[in-house]
């Protein structure tokens, strides 16, 4: 459905006295989604996630340069198509009540993602699929409760047929029900056979729902597994960080690791862990590992078994 | 719709603006009445040496000038409250007549003016924010900060010089034409006089609406709703109208609004230099001939005038945008 090849995006920054600096905030990332799954991205503040989204729907901005291929039905994703598919084939799912228009009633906001037929009727439907009533049409977006607010923003996304949602951050300091009830809408919306990509920086939100997770650090992907892998002492998960994420669990070892991760990936410095990696040898500190299959999985490490 | 903590909300501030009046009240008699202008001298003029000092008392007596200030300020005070406000002694009415007939002159100038510098200013900002750092918003921006800091008197007096004294094209001043009589004045020859001193108030009105909306707009396009709105494949001139516009004009309205201040002061600073006979120009004359109870009744208009501008700005706020309707959530 959707896949992400050797992604790279950067930005260019003016120094004193004019010196351009271009920062690589994302560099050589990969992801695939199938119809009907779930692939839950997971990383800490400013890993590069929400970008990753923003490169999907083509609304990256301006001064930002993006390299590498994304497919989306096998071809290739261009500005073109992008424009033509995002609010409805390709819906996206925002982190909070904020990204809606503050002075129009959200009735007619979600119509807007409503392409063709009876807007209105199409509208009423979906709210009322999420228990919307009609009071809501002409509610504006300060008057809706969290929950309310999750289930407009959901019902924005299905109301134009989205085939693939990228939802960044859906569920951040919400009430754990309405966590859940978000999630549990996300699944459903999976069974039927939408490819879902959802972003967080919670482990826990993701190891819920997803059916396999993609951890982000430093803008570059190194660890893709099933979720079935996150189980016991980590045994079976493959990068030291993932393992480290795992057992910083509260229902785990709650024991987290010392230190954070750099920004962005300066060239030829090596794998971005190093120096939180208890594993660490010398071609760690001289070359970037290269991203490579382990047991069902993919990890971006030398000594990753 | 309306409840009554809005009610409470006005009445609060007419209650603030009515102290604020009370004080005026006192500052100004207290400030005029200490001013050098010796207010005989002043309206006596020129024939200074040609009247005695018993016609001068006389004089100072017929307008109460001979009084000691309490009594004076008493006596003022009760005109006010009887609403005439006194009499002008250079116009020899009741100030409040004075004030209303002046004031009408005015607010045809300071109208155009302001609907005009509004619209424009408004249009100027979008278009800026939209080319944000292209040439075309680096001349608005330019033209903006520079007519900020433009005195109004010197750019009306050079429009007087090249338009109408160069080309001809508008009088040179006044509201109507010289030696016409009163019923013979037409429209046309009003708007024929209008045209320059408006024109004047405008150029330099527009400054701050434009970088005021320039800056909102920019703020909201890089709002998060808008970055929502173009994922759900809005884009172009539509998503400005449905977003954009939604978003900044409110605030440019009320901005206009509170800009009264503002306007007022520009025109009297207009009407002394195009010799319009509005309410700006009678305020130069009070000051400079001593018209003691006309320069006070002009502060307390142009106090109430500003105030009125300011409420109405707060008033459309409350009642238009949803956030501070109150009362009128489910
Ligand atoms: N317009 C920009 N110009 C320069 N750098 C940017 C810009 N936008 C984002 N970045 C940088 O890109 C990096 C990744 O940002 P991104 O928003 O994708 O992080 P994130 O993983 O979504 O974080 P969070 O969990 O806080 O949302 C950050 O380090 C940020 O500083
Ligand atoms: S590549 Fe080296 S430094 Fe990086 S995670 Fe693997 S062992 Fe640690
Ligand atoms: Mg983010």
């Amino acid at each position: 459905m959707l896949e992400v090849n050797n992604l790279s995006i950067s930005f260019i920054q003016y120094e004193k006295g004019l010196k351009q600096k271009t920062i690589q905030v994302i560099s050589d990332l990969n992801i695939k989604i199938s119809k009907g799954e779930i692939l839950a991205i997971v990383g800490s503040s400013g890993s590069g996630k929400s970008l990753l989204a923003h490169a999907i729907l083509g609304i990256l901005p301006k001064n930002a340069l993006m390299s590498g291929t994304i497919l989306y039905d096998g071809r290739e994703l261009t500005t073109k198509r992008q424009k033509k598919l995002r609010g409805n084939e390709i819906a996206f799912i925002p982190q909070s009540v904020n990204f809606l228009d503050p002075l129009m009633k959200v009735g007619s906001q979600v119509r807007s993602s409503v392409s063709a037929g009876e807007k209105k009727e199409k509208q009423r439907k979906i709210f009322d699929r999420y228990s919307l009533d009609s009071r809501t049409d002409s509610l504006f977006p300060f008057q809706l409760s969290g929950g309310m607010a999750r289930r407009v923003l959901v019902a924005s996304a299905v109301v134009g047929g989205a085939k693939l949602i990228v939802a960044d951050e859906p569920t951040p300091g919400l009430h754990p029900e309405v966590v859940n009830e978000t999630l549990g809408h996300l699944r459903e919306l999976a069974n039927q056979g939408c490819a879902i990509l959802l972003i967080t920086h919670d482990i826990g939100t993701a190891l819920n729902v997803a059916d396999s997770i993609a951890v982000f650090y430093s803008g570059i992907t190194i660890e893709i597994s099933p979720v079935s892998d996150f189980s016991g002492k980590g045994e079976s998960l493959r990068h030291p960080y993932t393992k480290a994420l795992w057992n910083a669990l509260p229902q785990n070892d709650f024991n987290p690791i010392d230190g954070f991760q750099p920004s962005h990936i300066e060239q030829h410095s090596g794998c971005p862990f190093n120096s939180r990696c208890t594993f660490k040898s010398s071609e760690c500190v001289s070359k970037l590992p290269l991203i490579r299959d382990v047991r069902f999985g993919k990890v971006r490490c030398y000594h990753a078994t | 719709m309306i409840n009554t903590s809005f009610f409470k909300l006005i009445l609060m501030k007419i209650l603030r603006v009515l102290s604020l009046l009370m004080a005026l009240c006192f500052i100004s008699f207290f400030l005029v009445s200490h001013s050098p202008i010796d207010p005989v001298q002043a309206y006596v003029g020129a024939d200074m040496t040609r009247v005695g000092a018993e016609q001068r008392d006389q004089i100072a007596k017929h307008w109460g000038l001979d009084k000691p200030p309490v009594e004076r300020f008493l006596l003022w005070g009760k005109s006010i409250l009887k609403g005439d406000m006194g009499t002008s002694m250079i116009y020899r009415s009741p100030v409040s007549e004075v004030i209303k007939q002046r004031f009408l002159a005015s607010l045809a100038l300071m109208g155009i003016a302001w609907i005009l510098s509004g619209i424009l200013g408004f249009i100027m900002g979008i278009i800026a924010a939209m080319m944000n750092g292209s040439w075309i918003d680096k001349i608005i921006k330019w033209y903006s900060l520079t007519l900020a800091s433009t005195p109004t008197f010197w750019l009306g007096l050079l429009l007087l010089m090249v338009l109408s004294v160069k080309f001809g094209w508008f009088p040179i001043g006044m509201g109507v034409p010289a030696g016409v009589l009163a019923e013979e004045v037409t429209l046309a020859n009003r708007i024929n006089h209008i045209i320059l001193p408006a024109l004047t108030l405008s150029i330099t009105g527009v400054a701050n609406i434009a970088l005021h909306t320039r800056q909102k707009l920019i703020d909201v396009l890089e709002s998060d709703y808008i970055l929502y709105a173009r994922a759900k494949g809005e884009s172009g001139f539509k998503l400005l109208l449905r977003h954009g516009l939604r978003n900044i004009a409110l605030p440019a309205v009320t901005l206009q609004f509170a800009s009264l201040s503002e306007l007022f002061g520009g025109s009297v600073l207009a009407e002394q230099v195009f010799s319009y006979p509005g309410l700006g120009q009678a305020t130069v004359q009070a000051g400079l001939r001593g018209d003691l109870p006309l320069l006070l009744g002009i502060v307390l208009f142009s106090a109430l005038f500003v105030f009125s501008g300011n409420l109405i700005a707060d008033i459309i706020y409350k009642l238009v945008d949803p956030r501070l309707k109150e009362g009128k959530s489910i």
